[in-house]
């Protein structure tokens, strides 16, 4: 398997607290890795820098061999990086498929001077149509966002992100706020996503559902990697315990 | 029609064009301005001038355009950095600086202003004509802009610029084109004011007509392309319909847009589409 998404020796720091120190990691193609660690881990910081919301210093981010560390967001999301928002992002003033068609256009939005003269949208309001079935909230096409549940906001943020056609999905808690059932079928919808071949990264509280979807995790805690490999191994880890549990516990449990 | 209607009918065209430049600004790609007066003036200085050095009207009002829409780029370029009530304070003190630059200068007349800017010879019909064709213009390119892939990338700006960048939006480059488009469009304006009146002065282009347009954009209804004609139309000739109107014109757009603001933050397009939606529930 080759890396997609290289990661390496990212630093980011926010005052006088070290956010992330020296974090490395490689998403293979076609894989979905697990991103867990305690609140305050660095977990959003990582996922931010990976974007370009914030720029790491020191540290270098690659996708598909090419070195985006100097791209804007914008520019990321062109080459292929998508994200989907812990809190929904919806643009508000548009309905579920217009936000989807609008991603879809990316192609035609690049360009501002050819984007004044581009009117048909058929492909991407079809595109768009496609994505939201495949997520499953075809019937909320026409809706606006305002009047939609949460559980249609995460999945719409999902098919959004698709419409981009990343190389890479990145998740920031998904399933964050969805009871257990709707938790279970996102997940479901995210396994499917993952074997029809898109490689995924995704930032999870919800335990249960990382261990059971995710075969590989990398667990942080105070910026720093702690952990790595196939799931049931890190989670028997005594560090990785002991920074979810509290130290005595680990202490215990080792 | 006699010459004064054919007057109030340029001048009405004019503010139509300015309210919909302030629109593909404001409106459509969510960027509040409280300078655009400043645009105004450097399109109608720069025109007036190069008529008085004896250049025709037409290139005149086009290099106008092109000079405010220079001065576009340069104030969109500095409020990159800047968002919503940062940017509404930069924009009103490039107003400032405007209005104090010009009033400082010999060669744009300082505080006497311009004056025997030369006649358009399009005679009162022509020049009305013009206005409106012009104002027809704006109006249609506004409604093409809604249209295509430009405007809904604009709508996504408006609405939130973080998730616009997230989904590949070069939202620098789509704020620096709507402000030149903006500007450029408010110079062509300055440029047939200043061979309208044939005459300006430093305070034809200040803070309170910045804030003058923009009551007619809010007013009309952000964004909206037919309210916001229908509010520089309804909002120019008010005060020189009903003359009393004229010397508490400021009280009364000011009034307006509080209730506005208030009571319909839609504007004149928002009430009148809720009122048609309620109107089609009930049958």
């Amino acid at each position: 398997m080759t890396a997609l998404l290289e990661v390496e020796g990212v630093g980011v720091r926010f005052g006088g607290i070290q956010a992330l120190d020296d974090v490395s990691f490689a998403l293979a193609e076609g894989e979905l890795l697990g991103l867990i660690g305690p609140n305050g881990a660095g977990k959003t910081t990582m996922l931010r820098a990976i974007t370009g919301v914030i720029r790491p210093n020191p540290g270098r981010i690659r996708l598909a061999g090419a070195d985006i560390t100097d791209f804007s967001t914008d520019r990321r999301a062109r080459t292929g990086l998508a994200l989907t928002h812990q809190i929904v992002k919806p643009l508000r003033a548009m309905t579920a498929r217009d936000n989807v068609a609008l991603a879809a256009g990316h192609a035609k939005t690049t360009n501002v001077l050819a984007a004044l003269f581009a009117i048909d949208r058929t492909k991407e309001l079809a595109r768009a149509d496609e994505l939201l079935r495949l997520v499953g909230i075809e019937n909320h096409a026409d809706a606006m966002p305002s009047t939609l549940p949460l559980g249609a906001l995460k999945r719409l943020e999902v098919a959004r992100a698709l419409a981009l056609d990343p190389k890479v999905l990145l998740l920031d808690e998904p399933l964050a706020g969805l009871n257990h059932v709707e938790a279970a079928r996102l997940a479901d919808t995210i396994v499917d996503l993952n074997r029809a071949g898109m490689s995924i990264v995704l930032i999870e509280h919800n335990l249960g559902e990382v261990m059971r979807i995710c075969p590989r995790l990398m667990v942080l805690d105070n910026g720093r990697r702690i952990a790595m490999g196939a799931a049931k191994t890190v989670m028997e880890d005594p560090f990785v315990r002991a920074a979810y549990l509290g130290r005595e516990a680990g202490d215990a449990a080792a | 029609m006699g010459s004064y209607e054919l007057s109030l009918v340029t001048l009405a065209a004019i503010y139509v064009m300015l309210a919909l430049s302030l629109n593909l600004i404001t409106g459509f790609c969510g960027q509040i301005s409280l300078g655009h007066a400043a645009f105004f003036g450097a399109g109608a200085y720069a025109a007036a001038l190069l008529t008085k050095s004896g250049w025709p009207l037409a290139p005149a009002l086009v290099s106008g355009a092109v000079l405010a829409a220079a001065f576009g780029f340069v104030v969109g370029l500095a409020s990159l950095r800047v968002r919503h009530d940062f940017l509404a304070i930069t924009t009103m003190g490039v107003g400032f600086l405007f209005i104090g630059f010009v009033r400082k200068q010999q060669g744009l007349g300082g505080e006497l202003g311009l004056s025997g800017i030369p006649d358009h010879g399009l005679g009162p019909w022509g020049l009305a004509a013009l206005t409106v064709t012009l104002a027809a213009a704006t109006a249609a390119l506004s409604l093409h802009i809604r249209r295509v892939w430009a405007g809904q990338a604009f709508a996504a700006i408006a609405d939130d610029e973080d998730t616009a960048r997230a989904l590949g939006i070069d939202v620098m480059r789509y704020k620096l084109t709507a402000f030149v488009l903006g500007t450029a469009l408010a110079g062509l304006a300055g440029g047939l004011f200043a061979h309208f009146t044939r005459f300006i002065i430093p305070d034809a282009f200040g803070f309170t007509v910045s804030i003058s347009i923009l009551a007619m954009v809010i007013i009309g209804g952000i964004g909206s392309t037919w309210g916001v004609l229908a509010g520089a139309v309804i909002l120019t000739l008010m005060p020189e319909l009903f003359r009393f109107i004229n010397d508490y014109k400021l009280l009364l757009y000011g009034g307006l847009l509080l209730l506005v603001m208030r009571f319909a933050p839609g504007g004149l397009a928002g009430g009148i589409a809720a009122l048609t939606a309620r109107l089609r529930g009930a049958t």
